[in-house]
């Protein structure tokens, strides 16, 4: 641990650890540009110079490792002067646009200016003029603007895993380009508009909408995968502007995928914006809500408790699913399912549906087996996180399904589920290589679960990770569990904890469809829930709650407007199990209403009024309901218990379950901008 | 002047060869190996610049897209990072070049020597200015960076031989020479002994 002088302060750093990251342990401001911390160090901006005892140049501080006796200055007047020039340099070919640029306000190079800046320009000739990049519908450019600090080229080739951009010409020629002008390809392109420093690469969706010191954040919770993105949502009166990450080490560091990041213009079409109620003429109208609560009681009073069922969707918060779950067990239904994907999961022990390494914890594995999903769609930022560990360990990855590109190599082992049970029997090639890793992980997928077999294979994989040590049983101080479940639905983890599972004598969301065409369910409440098959419920009464007119609208009964999750509090447990909770940022549109309040004043119509009036007593029912809902921010880890089911193994390949990365529900696929992605990234048509 | 100034080609020469398409050589494949095993284990990504030139020199000088490519995917590159190094360094022309390629050294020896006025000559002579191609697709003119051999200034490189101490006079009868088809001799045309003093009692 090597000891050094900063600014006569003495600090003792780790090992490895740079001259401008000791000074930040000391709370010393050091300018930077080029300098990112979740990116390699380059060290071209110069911006960071600080002056070295014994050292007749000033050096650069995020490219100089601290090392014993060093003895560094950052308030010099030399250190002063070479800031000040590297700056006067930075800005001979910078344009004077800072009014029309978007970045205007929140830009790196703005503070700076203002610090190190003099108030005159000694050159007196014309700025170089570089000619604008297209990088798809997603980043606007105004190549002029950009300094060279190559974050983007970095970000794109180490934390994106696309390596198209890059720095071509050099000296006064050098641009930032890629090869052949293209699209960039990635989900996480959106973060380079972060990390740029300047306002070279903006949002092209918010160009020219807003201005930083008009916005208000609040930070919410990501509902677009089972991740829980931590995000910030900048409105501008009840207006969402735009959605940006916020930095959560243990989830998504500083990044979020572009679903998250674009889809929020989806929030403004097609919304359900006040109840209806299907006429008698088969069309659907607009009423009050009395109204529509009332052609409900209407119905629900002829049916039978067991002839009503619930399935909830993807973004339910667990405020909602609590509170309707009481609602059913109040009507006396045992039909409930918060897995509208059929998948097999959640039927046993918490261990066994859970991310268990957690994603910080995917640094530390040293082999990993992907079982039938494709991470870099299902969730980006956990792919991100693979990636991460290749790049600096060089993580071995094995993959069982469909052949994904995810932007590290892959060991394709083949699209057969009974190479399980070969790697279980060690008849498989990787067989030794499982045996031998310290940390293995296995990630087991939706394309897997999804299946009529999916609860065999997880048991399949279980095995697997109890033959190969994937589980520390005998060392609890360190602790290791390399068994994991990747949801993509925000609402499931939440909803397997509630419990909003059918009974033992209930229907899944499968057979509650099957039944419906049967006539043995008669009455359907679809919360949220638009990827199921609604032509099984033509001849059902379907009560749809939700944000958008799609999928389950189009065929509902009676429509209660609710309100998508940036227009409530809400709790959500990612895929780890980590209870989170996001912030309402602005209002429902129209009568819209946040939904648990719905499915309460619903009960006081039916008669069977549920005991809370506020959502902290919706809060504290969750925490009765399931303890964990008590602790936010932290993962709930779950103990390693039996869980096993016998059966046979269908032949089957694995299937893709997401055909199209940038439009999964009912929000992305009302967003003009994920359609123009899908145009124009995946080449498909909307 | 015995010859008519050729005229001026337009910025698009177009290619004698079909260049969509681009591979090795047989004789240049032999070199491959022998060049990667310059670079020790792992470090073969290094070999990218003789690679270029390699297929620069194939190419009659100049690098097309589909070498570029050709030899960053051999290399396990993406393909950016190979037109990084294509772009950064002025040795290799993404552009066709003539037969002779005259690189005109413009830094300030040279300059102070003379180097405008060979460039003079070009114009005259050639028809052509810095960046352009004589229509018969025998000359490329550029300017360049110090070459190194300031001493003898001034000083222009013609493919791979540096012809030194010119005069407006000399420099023309090496364009004559070699638009004529005949040789032109490298070095010094004032038969100066390498960078030697001119005159004897110079210290």
């Amino acid at each position: 641990m090597p000891k050094l002088v900063i600014d006569d302060q003495e600090i003792e750093v780790p090992e490895g650890m740079t001259v401008l990251q000791a000074a930040e342990m000391l709370g010393i401001e050091i300018p930077i540009f080029c300098y990112h911390p979740k990116l390699s160090i380059a060290g071209n901006c110069r911006m960071c110079l600080v002056e070295m005892e014994k050292s007749p140049k000033p050096i650069a501080s995020c490219a100089m490792p601290a090392s014993e006796g060093m003895v560094i200055r950052t308030q010099t007047p030399m250190v002063k002067k070479a800031r000040q020039g590297v700056l006067e340099f930075l800005l001979i070919n910078h344009p004077l646009d800072c009014p029309i640029c978007d970045q205007g306000g929140e830009c790196d190079l703005q503070d700076i200016t203002m610090a190190y800046g003099a108030d005159s320009s000694r050159f007196e000739f014309n700025k170089r003029a570089v000619p604008d990049k297209e990088f798809g519908p997603l980043i606007e450019t105004a190549m002029n603007r950009c300094i060279h600090c190559t974050r983007c080229i970095r970000f794109a080739s180490e934390v994106a895993g696309v390596p198209e951009l890059g720095a071509t010409g050099r000296g006064e020629d050098m641009e930032i380009g890629t090869y052949i002008e293209k699209t960039i390809t990635s989900e996480l392109s959106g973060n380079m508009i972060d990390i740029c420093p300047v306002g070279a690469l903006t949002s092209k969706p918010y160009n020219f909408r807003g201005r930083s010191w008009e916005l208000s954040g609040t930070p919410s919770i990501d509902v677009f995968d089972a991740v829980g993105c931590s995000i910030r949502i900048d409105t501008r009166g009840r207006e969402v502007m735009r959605i940006l990450p916020r930095q959560n080490d243990e989830v998504n560091e500083e990044w979020i995928s572009d679903k998250s990041r674009f889809a929020y213009d989806g929030l403004k079409y097609q919304r359900l914006d006040r109840p209806y109620v299907r006429g008698k003429d088969g069309l659907l109208s607009p009423v009050t809500w009395d109204e529509a609560f009332l052609a409900i009681t209407e119905r629900l009073h002829h049916v039978p408790g067991d002839h009503v069922a619930a399935i909830v969707g993807d973004m339910a918060d667990a405020e909602a699913m609590v509170v309707l779950k009481d609602l059913m067990t109040a009507i006396g239904s045992p039909h409930m399912d918060c897995r509208q994907d059929g998948s097999q999961v959640g039927e046993g022990p918490r261990c066994s549906y859970l991310f268990n390494t957690t994603i910080a914890g995917i640094e530390r594995a040293d082999f990993c087996l992907l079982v039938g999903t494709n991470p870099r769609w299902e969730a980006p930022l956990i792919n991100a996180r693979i990636r991460k560990n290749y790049l600096s360990t060089g993580l071995p990855i094995a993959m069982i399904g469909p052949s994904h590109d995810l932007g590290y190599p892959v060991n394709f082992l083949g699209n057969d589920p009974f190479i399980l049970e070969k790697i279980l029997k060690g008849r498989n090639p990787i067989s030794s290589a499982l045996k031998a890793a310290a940390f293995p992980m296995m990630i087991v997928g939706e394309e897997a679960l999804r299946r009529k077999d999916g609860s065999i294979i997880l048991s399949l994989a279980r095995q697997i990770a109890d033959k190969y040590g994937f589980v520390y049983k005998t060392k609890p101080q360190d602790h290791w569990n390399g068994f994991n479940v990747l949801h993509t639905a925000a609402s499931r983890v939440g909803g397997l904890d509630l419990g909003f599972l059918p009974d033992p004598k209930g229907y899944t969301a499968k057979e509650i469809l099957k039944a419906a065409t049967r006539k043995k369910i008669e009455v359907v409440y679809l919360l949220g829930a638009d990827e199921i098959d609604m032509s099984a419920l033509k001849s059902t009464f379907v009560i749809y709650q939700g944000h958008h007119g799609d999928r389950g609208a189009a065929i509902a009964d009676v429509i209660l407007p609710g309100a998508a999750y940036t227009e409530k509090s809400g709790t959500y447990v990612n895929t780890e199990g980590r209870v989170q909770r996001g912030l309402k940022a602005s209002s429902p549109p129209g009568e819209a209403k946040e939904d648990w309040k719905i499915i309460r004043a619903l009960s006081e119509k039916l008669g069977i009024q549920l005991p809370y009036n506020t959502i902290e007593d919706v809060r504290s029912r969750l925490v009765k309901v399931n303890p964990l809902f008590d602790e936010l921010d932290k993962v709930q880890r779950a103990k390693w218990v039996e869980f096993n089911k016998e059966g046979d193994l269908s032949p089957e390949p694995f299937k893709s379950i997401i055909e199209n990365f940038y439009m999964t529900d009912s929000i992305s696929r009302h967003s003009i901008t994920m359609a123009k992605c899908t145009r124009e990234i995946l080449g498909r048509e909307a | 002047m015995k010859k008519t100034p050729s005229k001026k080609h337009s910025e698009k020469t177009a290619p004698k060869e079909d260049f969509k398409t681009f591979a090795f050589s047989k004789e240049n494949e032999e070199k491959i190996p022998e060049i990667l095993k310059r670079y020790p284990e792992g470090r073969q990504a290094s070999a990218i610049l003789p690679l270029f030139e390699l297929a620069q020199r194939q190419c009659g000088g100049w690098l097309p897209g589909s070498a570029i490519e050709k030899i960053t995917e051999m290399l396990g590159l993406p393909i950016i990072r190979g037109y990084e190094v294509a772009t950064f360094y002025t040795m290799f022309n993404l552009k066709p070049v003539g037969k002779y390629h005259l690189q005109i050294c413009g830094t300030t020896p040279c300059m102070l020597r003379g180097s405008e006025d060979l460039k003079r000559v070009c114009k005259r002579f050639l028809g052509i200015e810095c960046g352009e191609t004589t229509e018969d697709g025998l000359f490329t003119l550029n300017e360049v960076e110090c070459i190194g051999a300031c001493v003898n200034a001034p000083v222009v490189q013609i493919n791979d031989d540096y012809y030194e101490d010119l005069s407006e006079k000399s420099f023309l009868n090496i364009l004559d020479n070699l638009s004529e088809g005949r040789e032109a001799k490298p070095g010094s045309a004032i038969s100066r002994q390498g960078s030697a003093p001119l005159k004897k009692e110079q210290s």
